[in-house]
């Protein structure tokens, strides 16, 4: 890990050498990054209703905040799996224009995430395990969303997530877009379809803000480190689902059936242990996300 | 848990020449009236003219809030790391050297502990200068390393949040942290330790976000940017222009978001009143009291005063509501 750049060659070099590095290595894989990202988007790929459509015959879909309204950006509902009823949430895109409208486009309101929040309680009250499908290119920036408390409703579902004693699965199998997407990811097990993205900021608004130019948004995509792998390897997810030959969008079936094994295996390791150390296990993992410089590693 | 460092901050720490230098010109940036730097510093970076709120650095908002002398730094040796050696139009560390060198701060985010108006607290400051307020890994350690002197010490938390959001350049890590303040937050509650944040302008994205919403009171400065998006990112979803005053304190104190807006001349005050509050719910020491229906009936027992008290209070909050505004309502 690169130390501060202080006085002195040695460490002019050696951060010249960094920026070399990183230079050639985005020459490289620039594309790869960009072409997930826009695999990731495309509006072919298995959806959330898709997944449960092959996976849960029996799913019931359960609408409503009880305060406002009904997101269609979200959905939500009961389904048996694996001989018991789990609680399935996700965010729900659209295969076309019409859907897309209807839906938002994936991105939901403060309204969608008080959804989420009462399903994860019901989910609790009836002792139900938790899947989230994540996929959106983020909360709603919007006026009415902004003054319902975008903010607040997103920050109380990770509350509510953090506090569950029953197990909890997210896998992104599309955009995981910021806080938006993270809402639904505060889980015991996060899992990533090898094709999906997840990212602290689409690489559109990375680069208008970093760069100043919308237009190098593949640059940014490649230096966010928003693939799985990625993702895998900086220890932010557990598990990287591999996708079909030619991609998630060729095969929706197959795909749902490789996702179904991976979650109904990691629900199996999180329910053979106790509630209270579940709870502890999950906050310890999410205690230790990060990386501070090397003079801390004995922290 | 670290060493502690000890930071001595007087309440004498200028603070004109740290501010942003076109808000200490001879003139108002606001209202452009005439006003020195010297009577800006006097009036807590508050234009004395036209009450705009000029932003604070951290070391000057722990001297505001902090009794002198009582500052101890936690978790005050954590530094910044590159872990995606991530470089845009310039390299991160070279961005993270030059913000440590011109704040003179080793990150965004100043955490201790320390008294408040003689209270014990755990007081987490931001600063918007390191790097826009981004919360990344050492921002997020701070404050959950913070969190853990609150429980330890068994002493509330208080924040003073300014950041534009999470940190783009450690990317998906800096989104983490949100997930992580947010289960240190669990944790306090878990103690029952109280929780006030104060948002300043601008607070948005993944801080507001996360830890600052999850808050038991929340108050915020006059005037202070509160938004999940950025204004120009709404600008573009809703191809509108937002009516002014939009996002700020005083719109989210209407929209039931947050509970007070706060002069910065009151926040230490009220501040050290609400923990008073929120710690004070249980006693043990006194006897419940009982009303007795004699004493009430001639009015001279204290429920009868409280009863009195009550509507002469709802007779004079009718004339906040109907004839003052918002910033008027907060008690002074």
């Amino acid at each position: 890990m690169p130390s501060l750049p202080g006085v002195g060659y040695s460490e002019e070099i050696n951060k010249i050498e960094i920026q070399l590095e990183s230079l050639k290595g985005r020459k490289d894989s620039t594309g790869l990054a960009w072409k997930t990202v826009q695999l990731a988007r495309r509006q072919d790929r298995p959806l959330a209703l898709d997944y449960i459509k092959h996976t849960f015959p029996d799913f019931a879909e359960l609408h409503g905040d009880r305060l406002r309204g009904d997101d269609p950006a979200i959905v939500g509902g009961m389904a048996t799996f694996d001989g018991r009823t789990i609680m399935i949430v996700g965010q729900q895109k659209g295969h076309d224009l019409k859907e897309r409208q209807f839906r938002n486009f994936g991105m939901p309101r403060p309204e969608g995430y008080r959804k989420v929040q009462r399903l994860a309680l019901l989910a609790q009250k009836f002792q139900m395990p938790v899947l989230t499908l994540v996929d959106t290119p983020g909360a709603f920036p919007g006026a009415d969303a902004e003054e319902g408390g975008q903010a607040g409703s997103i920050s109380r579902t990770l509350q509510v997530f953090a506090g569950l004693s029953v197990p909890t699965v997210a896998v992104v199998i599309g955009e995981g877009g910021s806080g938006g997407a993270l809402a639904l990811a505060l889980c015991d097990r996060v899992y990533m379809l090898e094709n999906a993205i997840y990212s602290v900021s689409s690489p559109e608004a990375c680069s208008a803000i970093l760069w100043r130019d919308a237009g190098q948004a593949p640059q940014a995509a490649e230096a966010l480190c928003l693939t799985a792998v990625d993702l895998y390897r900086l220890g932010v997810i557990d598990l990287v689902i591999p996708e079909p030959r030619m991609g998630a969008h060729k095969h929706h079936r197959a795909t749902a059936k490789v996702v179904a094994r991976r979650v109904e295996a990691g629900l199996r390791e999180i329910e053979a242990v106790s509630p209270e150390e579940r709870l502890r296990a999950r906050r310890r993992k999410f205690l230790a996300m990060g990386m501070l410089a090397p003079a801390d590693a004995g922290l | 848990m670290n060493e502690q460092v000890t930071v001595q901050i007087t309440s004498k720490e200028p603070a004109a020449p740290e501010g942003p230098p076109e808000t200490l010109g001879p003139r108002c940036s606001e209202c452009h009236a005439p006003v020195t730097a010297e009577q800006l510093e006097a009036a807590l970076s508050v234009c004395p003219h036209c009450g705009h709120h000029f932003p604070l650095n951290a070391a000057v908002r722990v001297a505001q809030l902090a009794d002198p002398g009582t500052w101890r730094e936690v978790a005050g040796d954590l530094q910044p790391s590159d872990p995606l050696d991530f470089y845009d139009s310039r390299a991160y560390v070279d961005r993270l050297a030059e913000a440590q060198l011109e704040t003179g701060l080793s990150e965004a985010m100043l955490t201790g502990l320390c008294r408040l108006g003689g209270r014990r607290v755990a007081l987490g400051v931001m600063d918007f200068r390191f790097l826009g307020g981004s919360m990344g890994s050492v921002v997020g350690e701070r404050f959950c390393q913070l969190v853990g002197a609150a429980i330890d010490e068994a002493v509330p938390l208080v924040v003073v949040t300014a950041s534009g959001g999470a940190r783009m350049q450690e990317g998906i890590l800096s989104l983490m942290q949100m997930a992580k303040t947010v289960v240190a937050l669990d944790m306090l509650a878990d103690h029952s330790l109280p929780f006030i944040s104060v948002l300043t302008h601008p607070t948005t994205g993944g801080v507001l976000a996360s830890f600052a919403t999850l808050a038991d009171v929340m108050l915020a400065e006059p005037g202070a940017l509160l938004l999940f998006a950025g204004p120009r990112v709404i600008e573009q979803t809703t191809r509108e222009k937002l009516p002014p005053g939009f996002g700020r304190s005083e719109s989210s104190l209407a929209h039931g978001q947050i509970d007070l807006v706060v002069q910065r001349r009151d926040l230490k005050r009220q501040v050290a009143q609400l923990l008073a509050l929120l710690e004070g719910g249980v006693r043990c020491d006194i006897e419940p009291v009982r009303p007795d229906p004699e004493v009430v009936s001639r009015g001279g027992g204290p429920l009868a005063q409280a009863v009195t008290r009550a509507k002469k209070l709802a007779l004079s909050s009718r004339g906040w509501l109907f004839g003052r505004d918002q910033q008027d309502r907060d008690p002074t």
